[in-house]
């Protein structure tokens, strides 16, 4: 089964089928490093920054945040929509990919994917709150109430994106735990004492039967199939948020695939920023290799020139539009007021990703590591653009006014990256961050040791074999 | 409840497919296959019939759809509607989004369940494993002892297999 060489290695180093066990349950059950309580900590305060805000919030009431009667979308979001589209490359990864069969997918699914679900929870926070009485969020949902009924208005984006974000909530979350199951019953099957009635819990009964993988690969590809347009539509329907109203700058056909493919763009920076810290302090280089990094740079790379060729054609068909609203929106952007939140979205999301062109930047951690915090900048800024440049010039002079940020909004931007983080340490110390059993299902074709052991085998000089797994053609 | 199995222990999953094949041709009847990782052509070879879980994930999805379409017409349309600019109340165009992500989330929650259900897989289920290091990286066979020949144990040790004897449930 020599595979070709065309094909670099993914499981680099000595390895077995016991070992990829060892390397990725063995953190699980050993005590945290002190990287992981650093970190941890870190994110607990911002976490605990978080609930002061929120708290006060909601004792007081939305108008503790810097909005005003223009500006009435500002912080809150722009951080829904940014960590909405962060959530996308997972669903990306463990969808999109398992269709495709692309192997390398399988040392990043896991982590992706938690990413997912840890990102459309600070995500939703923000409908959430700006609400003003979350309390009372079961009104959005069409149940039966004392004034009519009165049924919920289907004729609006914001409705349609309730029902877009719970189900891409839901939906993850469930493809998630059933692709946990296997692993669980991995660490079940090791451990002893309390731990193992916890993962017995878990994991369901688990046994790995044929007839259980064959039900379970059925499933997953499935699940796979809807997610994949589920995840095409949640980002649409964030963007008819935007694109159904009459805004100038809003109102613009382009931005469903534009919004889709800066989610998957700003999805995957999030990704790579959390696998280069991840393979190095729970060394994991063996299974997220310089190749896995490679690769998710390309794809930065493509959906980067796909949103720099949407900014352009956003200015172009303003101009084209000859509609003098539309073309001053886009002028403002660029040259009014918030020109330097224009300019740092602008090199950052269209500069910065097309260094990937070189291969040796694409193969660089560092260089890896900072353009993925430029790109998580950058759409950051595009969504503060979009949403807080095209509100601020309203149709009448007179009631043209600027927006910056009070100090809840701050703390809740920082807690919520505190509540991501927070919930991503726990997911890394208690679950297994690799899909151990789909790593091992590609190690025959796909793992250093065996693309070696049958060049060897079938003659090939051992040198040359070699020479094909380290990377260097 | 318990019954006497022989176990074929296989380290990887070559010798493993080879062995389930031959076994098969011999005339033994297999009880089940234990795998760390969902192994290719596993379940031809032991001659598995295709899973029915699609055919259920796709009634789930007209279920959801029906569900979603005809709530949200009967909501606006029938027992409530209202006159917005003297546009039409049933705008179905309107109602797309929510039919389709209905569809979706009744599909997925549907077919997991089923899932479950099929594979008896609830939680805090006592695992019914042949040898806890299945789940890392044996490959087990599991024979029935009671209609086994008596040479199939050295016929497994044969195929590559380390063979034990034992009373367990499965």
């Amino acid at each position: 089964m020599f595979e070709s060489p065309t094909r670099r290695p993914l499981i680099t180093g000595k390895t077995s089928y016991s070992q990829i066990t060892e390397d990725i349950i063995k953190p699980i059950e050993a005590k945290p490093t002190k990287w992981w309580y650093l970190g941890f900590t870190v994110s607990l305060a911002a976490l605990g920054l978080w609930l002061l805000s929120v708290t006060y919030l909601l004792f007081t009431g939305v108008g503790v945040w810097g909005l005003n009667k223009t500006v009435d979308w500002g912080w809150d979001i722009t951080n829904f929509v940014w960590w909405v589209g962060i959530g996308h490359a997972g669903t990306l990864i463990s969808a999109v990919l398992l269709l495709f069969r692309q192997k390398w997918r399988t040392a990043v699914n896991r982590s992706a994917e938690a990413m997912t679900i840890f990102a459309v929870i600070c995500a939703g926070s923000y409908p959430l709150l700006h609400a003003g009485r979350p309390w009372l969020i079961y009104w959005v949902f069409p149940l039966p109430n004392t004034y009519g009924s009165l049924w919920s208005n289907f004729n609006s984006p914001l409705l349609w994106d309730v029902f877009a974000i719970s189900t891409y909530l839901t939906v993850s979350l469930v493809f998630w735990y059933v692709g946990l199951i296997p692993d669980l019953a991995t660490i079940r099957d090791r451990a002893v004492g309390l731990r193992k009635k916890i993962y017995s819990l878990m994991s369901f009964g688990w046994n790995g039967s044929a007839k259980g993988w064959q039900r379970f690969e059925s499933v997953s590809l499935i699940l796979a199939g809807l997610s994949t347009p589920l995840v095409l539509s949640v980002h649409t329907i964030v963007s008819f948020d935007f694109a159904t109203s009459i805004i100038p700058g809003w109102h613009t056909t382009i931005f469903p695939p534009y919004f889709v493919a800066g989610a998957v763009f700003s999805g995957f920076a999030m990704v790579q920023t959390l696998l280069i810290i991840m393979r190095k302090s729970m060394r994991l280089e063996h299974y997220i290799t310089l190749n896995h990094i490679d690769v998710m740079n390309k794809i930065i790379l493509v959906t980067g020139s796909i949103v720099g060729s949407a900014y352009i054609t956003e200015f172009f068909i303003a101009w084209y539009s000859a509609f003098p609203y539309e073309q001053y929106a886009f002028v403002n952007r660029a040259f009014g007021p918030y020109w330097w939140a224009y300019w740092t979205m602008m090199t950052c999301n269209v500069i910065t990703p097309q260094l990937f062109w070189s291969r040796k930047l694409r193969r660089s951690l560092t260089a890896s590591f900072i353009i993925s915090i430029f790109v998580n900048i950058g759409m950051w800024f595009e969504r503060f653009v979009i949403i807080v440049t095209s509100l601020h010039r309203d149709y009448l002079p007179s009631s043209w006014l600027m927006y910056s940020p009070s100090w809840v909004e701050i703390c809740m931007y920082i807690g919520s990256l505190g509540l991501f983080f927070t919930l991503f340490f726990l997911f890394a110390k208690f679950l297994p961050v690799i899909a151990v059993a789909e790593v091992k299902s590609i190690y025959k074709t796909s793992s250093e040791e065996e693309i070696v052991k049958t060049a060897t085998q079938e003659g090939v000089n051992l040198q040359e074999a070699h020479a094909h797994t380290n990377g260097s053609y | 409840m318990t019954k006497k199995y022989i176990l074929g222990l296989f380290r990887d999953e070559v010798p493993l497919l080879h062995a389930v094949h031959e076994l098969r041709k011999e005339g033994n009847k297999i009880h089940e296959v234990y795998t760390p990782f969902p192994v290719h052509g596993l379940d031809e070879a032991l001659g598995y019939k295709r899973s029915r879980l699609p055919r259920a994930g796709f009634l789930f999805g007209c279920l959801g759809g029906t569900l979603g379409l005809s709530m949200q017409a009967w909501m606006l349309g029938v027992d409530w509607p209202m006159n917005i600019g003297g546009k039409p109340a049933l705008a179905w165009v309107d109602f797309v989004p929510v039919t389709f992500e209905l569809t979706v989330l009744i599909t997925a929650l549907g077919m997991v369940a089923t899932y479950l259900v099929a594979s008896e897989f609830i939680p805090g289920n006592e695992p019914k494993i042949p040898d806890p290091r299945i789940s890392s990286d044996v490959f087990c066979i599991a024979i029935p002892a009671e209609d086994a020949s008596s040479s199939v144990g050295s016929r497994l040790r044969e195929l590559g297999a380390e063979v034990q004897e034992k009373e367990v449930e499965l």
